[in-house]
């Protein structure tokens, strides 16, 4: 079975590729996810914010208190050269790349205007392959201008593609006024892939304690609806390959985000649920079914079942509730 | 030659040369030594050679003792080696050094000299150390600057690997240890010219060596001890001409000329002073200006003090020297004089007598002392001691820089004299540790120091107090060298970095007419004027000051700076001093930012610029006034109803007069009134919590975990509330056992120190709006009057009746009046809330014994102490020996106690008859397990002083003078982890060895934290601290089982901020055993790197990570047959690395060497879990103690 795909203009052996988590954070883990058939990896995400909060804090706390009584000047010992940047980050897409077949995608979340041109570059000058940039503004002040979030992501993406030479994707979150708009605008910007969609930390609140929770829920294959819709309605109308992120747990959650339109499917929850192996069932699974319906290839699949290509394009777009509804009758 | 400049200060001059010319180096933290030794340290750890290309080895020991018999051994095998110390550090090491010396070993000890303790510590520098250690038989090299330093060093070791004799080389401790001054630099190449290669081959082959075997250290008797004592005089003879050859050869190399005596001033002087260490260095700068002005004056310079050369200060001194001021920077009480006046007399009449004196006559020698403890030594008492000298019959035996009112030893000063300054700009800064004032001017005298061709100078002066500590910074800048080694007399510049400080000092009194006063204001310009105090006010329009304002605080806060004012001020001062081209220096500003940020990112680079250029843009000169119209004055020091002794005395010592107190005024024997915190109100906090009754729960965290008993809860009967403020809040108690009563949580606005810790551990939301607490920071400043008259009432309160309350409840305990209050710690400190529990629960009956360290330091230094008195004027009685000797200290104070109470006991049964058999019975037999039974004895007593008081017998006088001692007494030994785990430990073992009931409390911060984070045994596997840069490789030593090992001794091993009611409870039962007891107190601290608001959490991680497991281990359940050791906390439920990745101590590991950190992790989480392990087992076992046969 010809399970290869393509992606940002890299050619991936299997459109299963591991997103952004815990798991791809140390070489072990991702050596193992190679051998467990992963097309491709995408790192952890490198956070500027935390990068330069983790240095002045570390700042802060080693000076804190020093130069204020005469028998202690200071507290610790003068740290000399240490490492406050993505040293950590940039070693690891080094050893990823020395160490893996497959194309190695880094993930990064910058937070100031320089930031996010200047640790692309660093990771493109490490040997990352691609890049895919975990973009989280939300639009969450009532005063901001309609749109002013969606142009920060576009401008941000355009700089990044201009700084570097290496492939970038972007990975999008829902909640902006018109997904479509904002992929083609991503798209011509220079963002290679789009990435639907990034799943956020949900606050959840104890009663008892009285105190809001934020922890990250695991995604279940009922999530993979809101993606594939999307990618079902953007294939082939953004000049950018897609990608599927949330809730495929199983070879058959994968079919069905291909045929919508994904070229690859990420996969966090599952994994991390049930462990790296898992990664082969899903891919022996995609296997299967492709070979029992008889396609020869995943690429024969991509895009099949999109709206443009599927036999009921009405079924993507808000129809879609009525036929709920009157399946109820 | 071209040779490089540096600015640094004293204790880097010796480190660099010392990191250079050695193989192995032990030490021991002690200031001000202690930089010394961090710095070779860190040479070492960046892998910095010796000029022979290999890396020291740095070795911290347990001890100066233990670090003199490391450097014994090291040298007696061979190695160059040296180590640095001070005070009683060097103490320590007398018995090493007469071994070194006694077999002519070639070493250098740097010592920053300073005052031994006598009726108090003292931290800072005189001679009283290294006097002490002249009888050793090392030679003894004095240093008086920066550049001495430096070079004297190198000099000292290239003499003694010459000379055979080992060098103590000394130099004033802080003035000239920490005081940054612009030196020229020696280099690799100019060190290995001076280092005699033959000799330190030589000094090897001395070595022990198994391939040539000797014996060194035999015992001898009398028949040749004698003998073989005086065959080293052919060394000591010759050691004065090999260490002139030294400074000859260095001369030759440097250019910088130095004589075992050198003589400075009028060639045809008649008056000399006499003196050595940074106190000449003024002396020379007086004696030269007054020489120019032609008076006979003249100064000599010891530099070899010892071997002591008669003929090289014979020929130092002019001939016609008629009279010389010998100055002694120590005190010999009982001698004829102290040791430089000894030296100097005697080298007179030994060549007087012999006719062998090169002078026109015999001068007079008279002999005085000065700078003890760094105190003050000015041009103003050097003019005083030469005017002196001009007298017809100069006293002997002076004094100088005091006024000593009882034995009237002291002489007049000039206090109008002064040194013109033209060439030179003084500069004052106050600011506080926290705003980075001092960092920024050492950065600043760096700048001009090393960017510039001017010379500058720094020194910096810290108040007491650990907390909202004030800083003085005193810079001078300047063509010439600068020798001044005193404090500015005035000032060209005047910087106030805080507002607060205009109400607490007369900040302008020093400034010179004209000079610049800048002024961090949180007014604009114009409205500036309006709120600064009349003296303020006058003292501008009377110098004809040029102002300058600046809000720093917003203009840090729009730069994204936060707090930090620093760079904004510093950036003022170059613009408005003139010390430097504005431009220049602002650029210089620039290049320090890039170079000191320039590694942790662009952004904070940017943010410091910016803030550079806000800085300029928002500092305004203010238009003055021709008129004072401020009717402000600076408030009362202490308040009207202090006592008598604190108004006099405590108050001039806080308001920074404590120069002018005479000795008339201090106690004689270091004994000091207790309670004197209370009158010092400081006002440092920002912010102070607001209770909210309706919210509260009453459960006693808030305050119990205070760590300057400033929040406060007491229980009392309604009525009381008649006449409460108006503000004063108050709400129903909940609990059982005072039926009816109101209760309040009371804040102590002016001592709060606003760490938050209170509102952090408070448990109550307020349902409405769950972000409040039961208590929530607010403004002080609004608050401060209402509040302050608030906690004066609850202050007169009455105290909930100790038989009442539930002691051995978190809530209980904090029913009871701390004795330990508005201490100097730390703001969020991890050690007094501990310390504050015990003055609680047992303080009226404590006797405390507090080894040196940051407990001896916020509980016992000047001015105002925390230890204080109840209603009944009962309270803790506190003491600090020493660092190494506390426990034994301790056990002394139960020896005494129990023998006294034996001894009374004895006498009350004797004196039955006439006391009254009832009485003396119920004494003799009294239980004092309980607070009633404590409480019926302390009556009992009382009846018995007063039948006794009307007795007339030599029985009766002799019991009333024991009969304290019948009541209960708790000893406690307070210390913390470099006691107890290192220095103390062999006294510690010994005391908990010995069965008696004596209870010891260590406060484990895990690092020495009073002189700066130095590693200890009880600092954790992979923490960072100094002497363990790379982290610590090894585990914490299991102090807690060390005493259970003992099987009779009780261990606790608490951490408050985990679960308080198992302090509480550990507090109660190791009190109450009779035995010694044990109790480890996780103590989080400022070397943790950690947010102090939050520290609870680290208690928290700490537990339940394993690192610190919660037990107690009781010996008086062994004999109800159940196992003595209980777990307190549960199996470990989170990984050791989220408790280390919360701390930076850990964290800055993972930046240094993130694989290094790996490991150490790995192998931190193998030993929790094994640790684990053997408590479980111990705890789990169902005990039955053996049976000894069948």
């Amino acid at each position: 079975m010809d399970l290869t795909t393509q992606y940002m203009g890299l050619e991936l052996r299997s459109p299963l590729v591991p997103s952004s988590s815990p798991l791809t954070r140390h070489l072990d883990s991702l050596r193992a996810l190679e051998e467990m058939g992963a097309g491709a990896v995408v790192l952890y995400s490198l956070f500027e914010e935390q990068i330069e909060f983790e240095g002045m804090q570390l700042d802060h706390f080693l000076e804190y208190g020093s130069e204020s009584t005469a028998e202690a000047i200071s507290y610790y010992p003068a740290p000399g050269d240490f490492a406050r940047g993505p040293e950590e980050y940039l070693e690891l897409i080094q050893q990823a790349k020395q160490a893996l077949e497959i194309p190695v995608i880094a993930s990064l979340n910058g937070a100031s205007p320089g930031g996010w041109t200047d640790y692309a570059r660093k990771i493109a000058q490490a040997g990352a392959d691609a890049l895919e940039l975990n973009i989280y503004f939300l639009p969450t002040d009532p005063q901001q201008p309609l749109g002013e979030v969606e142009g920060t992501y576009v401008d941000l993406t355009r700089e990044v593609v201009q700084a570097v030479e290496i492939p970038v994707a972007v990975k999008m979150h829902p909640f902006l006024t018109s997904v479509p708009i904002m992929a083609r605008r991503l798209a011509d910007a220079g963002a290679q892939g789009l990435s639907l969609f990034n799943r956020f930390y949900e606050p959840d609140i104890d009663p008892e304690q009285l105190e809001v929770i934020t922890d990250l829920q695991l995604s279940t294959p009922a999530d993979a609806r809101l993606p594939l819709r999307w990618i079902g309605i953007l294939h082939g109308r953004v000049a950018a390959d897609l990608a599927a992120t949330g809730g495929v747990h199983s070879g058959r959650d994968a079919v069905k985000m291909l045929m919508a339109g994904a070229r690859v499917v990420h996969l966090c929850s599952a994994l991390l649920e049930r462990g790296v192996p898992h990664l082969r069932r899903v891919l022996d699974d995609l296997s299967a079914w492709l070979e029992e319906n008889e396609y020869a290839s995943v690429r024969e699949t991509i895009g099949t079942m999109s709206q443009k290509c599927c036999p009921d394009p009405t079924a993507f777009e808000r129809a879609n509730y009525i036929k709920v509804l009157q399946s109820y009758e | 030659m071209n040779r490089p400049m540096i600015t640094i200060d004293g204790n880097e001059a010796a480190a660099r040369v010392a990191h250079k010319v050695n193989e192995v180096i032990a030490i021991y933290p002690i200031t001000p030594s202690s930089g010394m030794g961090e710095l070779a340290d860190e040479f070492s750890a960046r892998g910095q050679t010796n000029i022979w290309g290999t890396i020291p080895h740095v070795m911290e020991m347990q001890s100066e003792g233990g670090a003199s018999g490391a450097v014994h051994g090291a040298l007696q095998t061979g190695a160059l080696t040296t180590t640095f110390t001070a005070s009683q550090g060097l103490l320590l090491m007398i018995p090493n050094m007469f071994k070194i010396a006694g077999e002519l070993t070639s070493t250098v000890f740097h010592v920053s000299a300073r005052s031994v303790a006598t009726h108090a510590l003292s931290i800072f520098g005189d001679h009283s150390d290294v006097m002490a250690a002249r009888t050793t038989g090392f030679a003894m090299l004095a240093s008086g600057s920066v550049q001495e330093v430096q070079d004297f060093a190198l000099i000292a070791t290239a003499a003694s690997l010459e000379a055979r004799v080992p060098f103590v080389h000394f130099f004033d401790g802080f003035r000239t240890s920490h005081e940054v001054n612009k030196i020229t630099a020696i280099g690799d190449e100019e060190i290995r010219a001076m280092i005699p290669e033959a000799a330190v081959i030589a000094h090897r082959q001395r070595g022990l060596d198994p391939d040539r075997p000797c014996v060194r250290g035999t015992a001898q008797n009398p028949d040749v001890f004698f003998q073989a004592r005086e065959t080293v005089n052919p060394f000591y003879e010759a050691c004065p001409g090999i260490v002139q050859q030294t400074m000859d050869r260095f001369a030759e190399l440097t250019g910088r000329s130095y004589r075992l005596f050198d003589y400075y001033g009028a060639p045809d002087a008649e008056r000399v002073i006499v003196l050595m260490g940074s106190g000449a260095q003024a002396a020379e700068e007086t004696a030269a200006h007054l020489a120019a002005t032609g008076e006979k004056v003249g100064v000599v310079v010891v530099r070899l003090y010892r071997p002591f050369s008669p003929a090289a200060l014979l020929a130092a001194l002019p001939r016609s020297t008629r009279v010389i001021a010998t100055l002694d920077r120590t005190k010999e009480p009982g001698a004829v004089g102290e040791p430089l006046y000894q030296d100097v007399a005697t080298t007179m009449l030994e060549a007087s007598g012999r006719g062998r004196l090169p002078l026109d006559q015999t001068p007079l020698v008279v002999g005085g002392r000065y700078g003890l403890s760094s105190k003050e030594f000015t041009p103003q008492m050097i003019k005083g001691v030469f005017d002196e000298l001009a007298a017809e019959q100069p006293k002997n035996h002076f004094t100088v820089g005091i006024v000593d009112d009882v034995t009237h030893s002291s002489i007049e000063v000039d206090a109008d004299f002064e040194i013109p300054r033209e060439k030179m700009v003084q500069a004052l800064f106050y600011g506080l540790g926290s705003d980075g004032t001092v960092g920024a001017n050492k950065n600043s005298v760096k700048i001009i120091g090393e960017g510039s061709e001017n010379y500058a100078q720094g020194y910096f002066v810290y108040d007491s107090k650990k907390a909202g500590a004030v800083t003085v910074s005193h810079l001078r800048f300047g063509a010439e060298p600068i020798r001044s080694t005193y404090l500015l007399e005035s000032a060209d510049f005047i910087g106030c970095h805080q507002w607060v400080f205009l109400e607490r000092f007369d900040l302008l009194e020093k400034a010179r007419p004209g000079a610049t006063f800048l002024l961090n204001s949180p007014y604009s310009p114009s409205e500036t004027w309006g709120h600064l105090q009349r003296i303020h006010q006058q003292r501008i329009i009377d110098k004809q000051l040029k102002v300058y304002v600046i809000d720093a605080y917003k203009v840090a806060e729009e730069a994204g700076m936060g707090a930090r004012i620093n760079t904004i001020m510093q950036t003022c001062f170059f613009a408005i001093s003139g010390v430097l081209p504005a431009d220049q220096a602002i650029a210089k500003i620039k290049d320090a930012i890039r170079k000191t940020y320039g590694k942790k990112g662009e952004a904070i680079v940017e943010k410091n610029f910016r803030a550079v250029d806000a800085a300029l843009a928002n500092m305004h000169e203010l238009e003055v006034p021709a008129e004072v119209s401020s009717r402000l004055e600076l408030p009362p020091v202490v308040p009207e109803h202090a006592p008598d002794f604190v108004k006099r005395v405590t108050a001039e010592i806080i308001a920074g007069r404590g120069d002018q107190l005479p000795v008339s005024a201090l106690p004689v024997d270091g004994t000091f009134p207790a309670g004197t915190s209370q009158y010092e109100k400081r006002n440092i906090a920002l912010s102070i919590p607001v209770w909210d009754p309706q919210v509260c729960t009453q459960c006693g965290k808030c305050s119990l975990i205070c760590p300057h008993a400033a929040i406060r809860q007491k229980v009392y009967e309604p009525a009381l509330l008649e006449g409460a403020p108006e503000a004063f809040k108050s709400v129903d108690y909940r609990g059982k056992e005072f039926p009816g009563a109101r209760f309040t949580i009371q804040v102590a606005p002016e001592d709060c120190t606003g760490c938050e810790l209170c509102v952090h551990v408070c448990p109550a939301k307020n349902r409405a709006e769950p972000r409040l607490k039961a208590i929530n920071m607010h403004p002080q400043i609004p608050l401060r009057e209402q509040e302050a008259a608030n906690f004066e009432f609850f202050l007169e309160l009455p105290e909930a009746d100790r038989r009442t309350v539930k002691t051995n409840t978190v809530k209980g305990s904090q029913l009871l009046q701390p004795l330990f209050e508005y201490s100097g710690a730390c703001s969020g400190c991890g050690e007094t809330p501990y310390v504050k529990l015990l003055s609680q629960l047992f303080g009226d009956r404590a006797v405390i014994a507090n080894a040196t360290g940051c407990s001896s330091i916020y509980g016992g230094n000047l001015p105002t102490t925390p230890w204080t008195v109840n209603r009944d004027g009962r309270g803790p009685a506190w003491s600090n020996s020493l660092f190494e000797d506390n426990a034994e200290f301790g056990l002394g104070f139960r020896l005494t106690l129990d023998k006294q109470r034996e001894f009374a006991r004895e006498l009350v049964v004797e004196l039955a008859g006439e006391i009254g058999e009832d009485l003396a019975e119920a004494i003799v037999k009294a239980d004092e397990s309980s607070e009633e039974g404590i409480i019926a004895q302390r009556e009992r007593v009382e009846a018995l002083i007063a039948r006794l008081r009307r007795m007339d017998s030599d029985l009766a006088r002799r019991l009333l003078s024991v009969c304290h001692a019948l009541m209960h007494r708790s000893i406690w030994i307070v210390g913390g982890d470099g006691w107890a785990y290192d220095i103390g430990y062999g006294g510690l073992d010994h005391v908990l060895a010995s069965g008696r009931n004596v209870n010891v409390l260590v406060l484990d911060t895990e690092v020495y934290s009073n002189t700066g984070g130095q590693m200890s045994k009880a600092t954790p596997l992979g923490a960072i601290a100094k002497f363990a840069a790379a982290g610590k490789p090894v585990g914490k030593k299991d102090l807690g089982m060390m005493g259970i090992a003992y099987s009779n001794v009780y261990v606790a091993q608490v951490a408050m901020g985990a679960n308080d009611s198992q302090t509480v409870k550990a507090f109660l039962e190791a009190e109450s055993y009779d035995g010694p007891s044990l109790i480890l107190a996780y103590s989080h601290c400022i070397a943790h790197g950690i947010n102090m608001g939050m520290a609870t959490d680290s208690h928290k991680r700490a537990v339940k990570s394993g690192h610190w497991p919660l037990y107690r281990f009781d010996p008086r359940r062994e004999r109800e047959g159940l196992n003595p050791l209980q777990l307190d906390s549960r199996k470990p439920t989170i990984p050791i690395a989220e408790y280390m990745g919360a701390e930076s101590r850990f964290k800055m590991l993972q930046k240094i060497d993130p694989a290094r950190s790996r490991h150490l992790t790995e192998l931190a989480q193998k030993q929790v879990a094994e640790r684990w392990a053997r408590y479980e087992y111990l705890a789990g076992r169902d005990f039955e103690p053996v049976k000894v046969g069948k």
